[in-house]
């Protein structure tokens, strides 16, 4: 007889619990990639994880690792206690764009400059999810938030910031690449990413940081299609899609 | 073996944590405690420990918070500005139940203010400082050597309690020197074992989850009313206090720290012109003793709070005595020390009104 195999399954990583995210967020993409990248290089059992203040405020629950919530901004310092803590273990943050690139800037750049030895998963979707559609630091230009109702205006507001173009001036920085989530192979080529982020921590390379570009069909106002085909143009268009660093290079 | 040294208050302070098991310190340097992390900075790699100077207080309190999360014993130490800044991080460890060891050596506010010793941050320690209902275990020393027990103290109890602790100093007790007898070394295999909940990676059991965070508000009430019980729990077991003098006192002075000390020159001077004054010198501030001053108020019938503020212990000094004596008070402020001489005269002024 023959033994059926399963060619697809819940990556041991990843908690039996519903996602809180709206419909056609992508959250739940990254997410699935996350847990199958710590199934495949076995590091389940002692990565610690460190999730946000913003939608993604419920990462911790939706994984089978030890996990906290760290202050609005904070991840990656909440991150270097742990990794000071225990070299030994494997630390992610997971942050989006207010998070890691407002409020948490200083720690951001701080975390990295010191090629502080963890990982950093950066959700980039230019707006502030949770609180309901607020201007994000990485707020396109001429885009309408609910605290940008006439469209950002870089004489009042400043311009979208380049969070990989900022840090990879900086010798701590092991890996840094932006990746989005639009096509199958973009899930592939994201995947691959981060799967190389975690392996220069893996190898105590220093930072390693992948920034997601990423949408939010329900504040951007659009369907989920309508949003990938928006981001696809316009966001990619400010954020192009880079490998900045790569220190990893072919060792994994 | 325990030592006896010449040593400044910071720097006791920083060596009774190496020797109470502390191997992470996070900090930033701010006056007039620099010398602490100066001192952890060179101690730290001689013990395999780390020492890290943060970019920003935030950054290092939240590093205390993510150590903290893996149960290791770890501190931090600033001054008042500095103290500040971290009060978010104190609220997040607290509503964690989270261990973690503070120091603030306390200057003049408020704002920038200046770098002499003060006491006007007694609120911000026994009232909370940052948002929610939480408290943490104020202990507040008189002496260098007293600093060198409180530091060991600190940990102990915010392990016992999972609590966040911190010992209040002023610039005076941070700067001077005074002989100390150093405690023997903790051996890190015999501190507290948080492996049942602690994050250290979720081998052969479920994952723990290490938070002050639940959006049911019926279940954070759940987790409020927790961190209660431990409360009344430190209120019944903790409270700390110094009598001086007090058996057959007919005035009280209640005075703390650096105020403390003075207190009792003041004290002895008095008595030496045959007006018996007793000191009750808080040693917690959270949790406070009120019962010794309620007693010591229904006793003498006067009760003279001192401090190094306008009047901030000066609230709980008459919450403990409900009336039941008179309750002047006596401060200065902004980093000025008061003289034995002008807390004799306010005592005097104020006798007479009793």
């Amino acid at each position: 007889m023959m033994q059926a195999t399963p060619i697809m399954k819940r990556p041991e990583s990843l908690a039996q619990k519903e996602f809180t995210y709206c419909p056609g967020c992508l959250h739940g993409v990254a997410h699935r990639l996350l847990a199958e990248i710590l199934d495949e290089l076995k590091i389940r059992e002692k990565t610690l994880m460190v999730a946000p203040v913003g939608c993604s405020v419920f990462g911790y629950q939706f994984f089978n690792v030890d996990g906290t919530v760290a202050p609005h901004g904070r991840a990656t310092a909440v991150a270097t206690g742990m990794k000071r803590a225990l070299p030994d273990n494997i630390v992610v943050t997971y942050q989006g764009d207010g998070d890691l690139a407002a409020i948490g800037t200083a720690e951001t750049v701080h975390t990295a400059n010191r090629g502080e030895n963890i990982t950093t998963i950066f959700i980039n979707n230019a707006i502030y999810g949770m609180t309901g559609g607020q201007m994000a630091p990485t707020t396109l230009l001429g885009m309408k938030t609910t605290t940008s109702p006439y469209g950002r205006s870089s004489k009042t507001e400043g311009f979208p910031i380049h969070v990989c173009e900022v840090l990879q001036s900086l010798p701590g920085v092991a890996y840094l690449e932006r990746v989005c989530l639009f096509t199958p192979k973009d899930v592939m080529n994201a995947k691959k990413a981060m799967k190389k982020a975690f392996q220069a921590q893996i190898a105590g390379l220093g930072y390693s940081l992948v920034e997601i570009i990423s949408t939010c069909p329900t504040n951007w106002g659009l369907s989920a299609i309508e949003s990938v085909e928006w981001a696809k143009k316009e966001m990619i268009r400010e954020f192009p899609l880079k490998k900045f660093v790569d220190r990893v290079g072919d060792r994994s | 073996m325990s030592e006896r040294l010449m040593m400044k208050g910071t720097e006791a302070m920083a060596e009774a944590a190496i020797r109470a098991g502390c191997r992470l310190y996070f900090g930033y340097p701010i006056t007039p405690q620099s010398e602490l992390p100066e001192y952890m900075s060179r101690r730290m790699p001689q013990v395999d420990g780390v020492f890290l100077q943060a970019e920003s207080e935030v950054a290092a309190v939240n590093m205390v918070y993510g150590a903290a999360c893996t149960g290791h014993r770890v501190m931090t130490s600033t001054s008042s500005p500095g103290y500040s800044l971290m009060q978010e991080g104190i609220s997040y460890i607290a509503g964690a139940e989270l261990p973690g060891v503070f120091i603030n050596v306390v200057r003049g506010g408020p704002g920038l203010g200046d770098i002499q010793p003060a006491q006007s941050d007694y609120f911000q320690a026994t009232k909370g400082g940052g948002h929610g209902d939480y408290h943490v275990i104020v202990l507040a020393p008189s002496t260098v050597q007293e600093a060198v027990e409180h530091m060991l103290l600190a940990f102990d109890l915010a392990d016992q309690y999972r609590t966040p602790s911190m010992i209040i100093a002023d610039g005076l007790l941070g700067q001077m020197m005074e002989p100390v007898e150093l405690p023997e070394s903790r051996g890190l295999n015999s501190l507290p074992d948080h492996s049942s909940w602690a994050m250290q990676g979720a081998k052969g059991r479920e994952s723990h989850k290490v938070t002050s965070f639940d959006i049911d508000p019926y279940e954070l009430e759940k987790m409020n009313h927790r961190y209660q019980k431990t409360y009344q729990r430190i209120r019944e077991n903790e409270i700390r206090y110094e009598e001086y003098r007090m058996e057959d006192a007919e005035y009280t002075i209640v005075a703390y720290g650096t105020t403390a000390r003075i207190c009792k020159s003041v004290v002895n001077s008095a008595r030496e012109s045959g007006i018996k004054i007793g000191l009750i010198r808080p040693i917690t501030l959270w949790p406070f003793p009120y019962e010794v001053i309620h007693t010591a108020a229904k006793k003498t019938g006067f009760v003279m709070t001192v401090e190094m503020s306008v009047g901030q212990m000066w609230e709980d000094v008459r919450l403990a005595v409900e009336g039941h004596a008179a309750t002047p008070f006596f401060g200065r402020t902004a980093g000025v020390v008061p003289t034995p001489t002008e807390i004799l005269d306010a005592f005097h002024k104020e006798r007479k009104v009793k």
